[in-house]
């Protein structure tokens, strides 16, 4: 559930910056991963709400944590990061599909639906990622 | 099928993958003689109004796909919980798909705190849900229910605004519905007499507009239940076929017929006795 954030929360939220070109090693754009670059690609986005469904649940995240630490101290957002942290790391191979059942709890995503769940869900993906590769990227070898 | 360049799983939600296409083929259909197909709107008139026992709710059944009627007994009067119904306007499929996971959230949370849900708490979801989406989300709907603190009728309009009224009407005939309810509308009406003036007002809707029309339904919501009366007046235009469309029977006539027969022969035969104790 969203939660109203103050408006002075505001000033917390990610800062919307371009769609940036994938960068690499080095700082420089990444061809063998993202294809060629094209600036109008890149710059703008294609649809109204393409950068604010992007960072939605990160500006979520943070104009709910220093609501919290406004009101009740700065260890309430610190022991909920901590959680959120450790149940983050319970998941499987990168490859595979892992259920989030804790982090879902967590975030109090299990006793509510949105689009998230039902369009584009990852499990039903047609597609698979080469596993070496997927490992290497998460391991930071590539 | 594995694909070597994909180094992140696909996050869920929307995907804003094909906007860009999109555009670039719209450019090109515009140009030629195709068009691109439009969505189906339920260009409508709803209206809804709060009386003495309850909340009535009442929507016309026409579903229009640019100027063609798609649907002409569309179901606009959505279930919500046991306690409230919705009816909605607008793009057809975001009404259906918005009250859908309205009508799933609110489920999930009677069956976690055991207790009906409240007015309020659709409205607050149906609006932070809109919201969120800017506006994209084409809904315009009418959100009427009982419960404890009361009879609530509220309208939520496709950017996430909300109004709590005593009578509402949305939707291309929203004008000429709203006429008729300034006029007859009264505090702590009767049941009949409300189911009277909402589907006058709706009558005037169909009268008056273009993209609303076919039947009538009303949804009547009290403490003792729900009566949805669907329809509650047929239009007086329904066509009557001329002729059956089904063929009969011998209208495509047999000029040959060739039968041969498949030869089986026993080559093995097993019996395995079936354990049903």
């Amino acid at each position: 559930m969203n939660t109203r954030g103050l408006r002075s929360q505001l000033k917390d939220s990610v800062p919307v910056t371009g769609m940036g070109p994938q960068v690499g090693a080095y700082g420089v754009q990444d061809t063998l991963r993202s294809g060629f670059s094209s600036v109008k690609n890149e710059l703008l986005p294609s649809h109204a709400l393409e950068l604010s469904e992007k960072n939605f649940q990160l500006n979520q995240d943070k104009m709910n944590f220093s609501t919290l630490r406004n009101i009740q101290g700065l260890h309430a957002p610190l022991k909920l990061q901590m959680e959120y942290r450790a149940a983050r790391q319970i998941q499987r191979l990168p490859f595979l599909q892992s259920s989030h059942l804790a982090l879902d709890t967590l975030k109090g995503n299990d006793e509510s639906i949105s689009f998230e769940d039902i369009l584009n869900d990852p499990a039903q993906s047609e597609m698979m990622g080469e596993p070496h590769i997927m490992v290497e990227y998460k391991l930071g070898m590539m | 099928m594995a694909l070597s360049n994909v180094v992140e799983t696909p996050a869920s939600g929307f995907n804003f993958e094909n906007v860009s296409r999109n555009v670039a083929l719209k450019g090109l259909l515009e140009g030629g003689h195709t068009k691109a197909p439009k969505p189906m709107k339920t260009g409508t008139t709803i209206a809804g109004l709060v009386c003495k026992d309850g909340v009535v709710l009442g929507a016309d059944t026409r579903a229009t796909s640019g100027e063609v009627v798609a649907d002409k007994m569309c179901a606009k009067i959505h279930y919500i919980s046991p306690n409230m119904y919705c009816c909605g306007a607008g793009t057809a499929a975001d009404t259906e798909k918005t009250t859908d996971l309205l009508s799933s959230n609110l489920t999930i949370f009677s069956m976690n705190s055991g207790r009906n849900p409240r007015v309020v708490m659709a409205v607050n979801i149906l609006q932070d849900m809109l919201f969120r989406y800017r506006g994209q989300i084409g809904a315009s709907l009418i959100l009427g229910g009982v419960d404890c603190t009361g009879n609530h009728l509220y309208t939520v309009g496709p950017y996430g605004s909300i109004d709590n009224v005593p009578y509402l009407a949305m939707g291309s005939g929203d004008l000429a519905a709203l006429g008729i309810l300034e006029d007859r509308f009264k505090p702590n009406m009767e049941l009949e007499e409300a189911k009277e003036l909402v589907r006058d007002a709706i009558h005037s809707g169909i009268m008056s507009d273009l993209a609303s029309g076919n039947n009538i339904d009303i949804c009547v919501i009290t403490k003792q239940g729900v009566d949805y009366i669907r329809p509650y007046q047929e239009s007086e235009y329904k066509d009557k076929r001329q002729r059956r469309y089904k063929y009969r029977p011998g209208t495509t006539s047999i000029l040959t017929e060739k039968i041969v027969p498949l030869e089986l022969e026993v080559v093995q035969e097993t019996v395995q006795r079936m354990d049903t104790a």
